[in-house]
């Protein structure tokens, strides 16, 4: 028999680990789903992000979060250069396919190694005051360091939402993702507005990263295990759907921390896996998106 | 040069490379050569559906491994001579192409790339838990002293290895002449208009799919005997996943030889760095020269010395 306590603290503790999954799949939810640019390398600049909020940390004594929300103009100028780079050599050439899904997987390689070479393979970890703390919800004990994450996520998520729809920039970036050729019908050159949004992609990674590093202390290969997890939400959610993506991510975390409570913590990366190949095969319009 | 000719000129090959192998004393030479060839018989396979149909598998530790893990559990039960186990690690290496193949293809290729590359994560996790091949504490594979024909036993996999290699690379120029080839640069250029063009695209991705996994697979199966211990992360290490990749883009995707120059450059790089830098540079080399290739000569090695002649 399934203890029922047993199961809501684990199904809790899902919502929260799905919230900052989202905070993770956003930035490919922009640059693969509204943009059509296949960000493989989105988890390890997470990951870049993570070890940026460290050095802060440590160094200075600022709280991750703040430090994380500080990184994100680098986090945009890296961004917009990575686009400029990529536009330059694939998109314009019309070679997006083959070389442009290589160049990003060169990049994430190399943006891995790179922290390897520069901060060691070691654990590095935060220190901040609600780490180690907990509070009561619905008669469950939630750990702060997973409350903050989902909080900070939430509002991140809802934040850039907002500014799609309401302002002008924002519509264009929608425009943008809906019909490229009416844009440049209109006189209208996408390739500004899509250097914009990359880079604003690009830019949650920091806050991303420092969510990442607030949860688990990180190591440079952790950003691997995070890219099917961020790609099975984004095509589970819907291409362009940031609620289809947040609900994706957060059946994802529910699932996870089930199988790792009830099971076996091992299995826990194969199950994005289990989603994401039923949805391409049969539903591939996800659940709210655009179709494909 | 007709299949058979060049079929013959391989033997031809075989043959010198095991009377030079005759004055080789040094088992080092063999160690090295099989890992050159199992990277030209990797790289060539990875290229028939990258290279001549434009689809990108990142997911080829997973087959490669697949191949390596079902010798593991096959050599646990009964013992069985290496070249069977070779064809039982494609076949179920092919049979994994099959059905990735008939889920995903049918989507732009960006969808099977993505699901190539959680494959590898998925069966990372799936090897972790199965403790019959000796789950994430490795698995030791006791590998005999001597090859069926005396001499050492790595002496005999590298044979092996070169047989297969040449096998894959007579296959990849084979197809590449043939309708099947000409099918799947339509496809590469133009996948629409090929379709309306009557080339059955769907078969034609799923065959090369199966090929190409299934030679995987035959690259993998001898692992476990090189190597005498095999654990998850080594069997899944991203390094093969990156220099499968990087090694065709490298030399050229449009042909045959461009996948084997790759390999041997990109592997002789890596031997030399490995001997005067560190191991995580020479990894970051492999990932430098893969991005530059791609931005600056998207045709490879093969591309640059082609326009080098045209120019002349």
């Amino acid at each position: 028999m399934v203890d029922p306590l047993a199961v809501l603290n684990a199904v809790v503790a899902g919502v929260m680990l799905g919230g900052f999954y989202a905070a993770v799949a956003l930035g490919i939810a922009i640059a693969f789903g509204m943009l059509d640019v296949p960000n493989l390398s989105h988890p390890a600049f997470v990951v870049a992000g993570a070890f940026a909020t460290w050095q802060l940390n440590s160094r200075l004594g600022l709280d991750p979060v703040v430090a994380g929300v500080l990184l994100t103009p680098v986090f945009y100028g890296l961004g917009v250069v990575v686009y400029r780079l990529y536009h330059v050599c694939f998109e314009r050439r019309g070679e997006t396919a083959l070389q442009g899904l290589a160049f990003f997987f060169g990049l994430l390689f190399i943006t891995e190694v790179a922290l390897v070479m520069i901060a060691g393979a070691d654990y590095r970890s935060v220190v901040a005051p609600y780490i180690g703390s907990s509070r009561e919800i619905l008669g469950v004990t939630v750990p702060n360091r997973m409350l903050v994450p989902f909080v900070v996520s939430i509002v991140m998520i809802a934040t850039l939402h907002q500014f799609l729809l309401r302002t002008f920039t924002g519509r264009a970036i929608q425009a943008v993702a809906q019909d490229q050729t009416a844009l440049r019908l209109m006189g209208i050159g996408p390739t500004r507005i899509k250097a914009f949004a990359f880079g604003v992609a690009t830019a949650t990674a920091s806050i991303a990263g420092a969510l990442l590093i607030i949860i688990e202390p990180v190591e440079p290969s952790v950003g691997r295990d995070f890219i099917g997890r961020a790609f099975a939400a984004v095509v589970l959610g819907g291409m362009g759907s940031f609620w289809g993506m947040l609900f994706a991510s957060i059946i994802l975390g529910i699932t996870e921390s089930l199988v790792s409570d009830m099971w076996n913590p091992s299995w826990a990366p194969a199950i994005a896996f289990g989603f994401l190949l039923p949805t391409l095969a049969f539903r591939s319009s996800g659940l709210l998106g655009r179709r494909l | 040069m007709s299949n058979w000719r060049f079929c013959l000129l391989l033997a031809t090959l075989v043959v010198a490379f095991w009377l030079a192998g005759r004055l080789v004393t040094n088992e080092y030479v063999f160690f090295t050569g099989y890992a050159v060839l199992q990277y030209i018989l990797l790289a060539t396979a990875w290229n028939l559906l990258g290279g001549y149909a434009g689809y990108i598998n990142f997911g080829s530790a997973a087959f490669f491994a697949l191949g390596a893990y079902v010798s593991v559990a096959l050599n646990k039960l009964v013992e069985l001579p290496v070249p069977v186990l070779i064809l039982a690690g494609g076949v179920s290496s092919g049979t994994l192409g099959l059905v990735m193949g008939y889920l995903t293809l049918k989507l732009r290729g960006v969808f099977f790339s993505i699901a190539t590359l959680a494959l590898a994560i998925v069966f990372q996790a799936v090897i972790t838990n199965w403790e019959f091949v000796g789950g994430s504490s490795g698995a030791y594979v006791i590998r005999p002293a001597n090859g069926p024909w005396g001499g050492p036993y790595v002496e005999y996999l590298f044979y092996v290895m070169l047989i297969l290699a040449c096998a894959a690379v007579a296959l990849a120029r084979g197809i590449e002449r043939s309708a099947i080839g000409y099918g799947l640069a339509a496809i590469r250029d133009d996948e629409v208009a090929a379709e309306i063009s009557g080339v059955p695209t769907l078969k034609l991705k799923v065959l090369a799919t199966v090929l190409s996994g299934t030679l995987m697979g035959m690259a993998g199966a001898p692992l476990p005997f090189y190597v005498a211990y095999l654990d998850p992360p080594s069997a899944f290490n991203l390094s093969y996943a990156v220099n499968t990749i990087a090694m065709p883009l490298v030399g050229g995707t449009r042909t045959w030889i461009g996948p084997v120059i790759g390999a041997i450059l990109l592997d002789g790089v890596q031997e030399a760095a490995m001997v005067t830098i560190s191991s995580a540079s020479n990894l970051l080399l492999v990932g430098l020269l893969m991005v530059a290739f791609i931005t600056l000569a998207p045709n490879g090695i093969v591309g640059l010395v082609q326009s080098a002649r045209r120019r002349k």
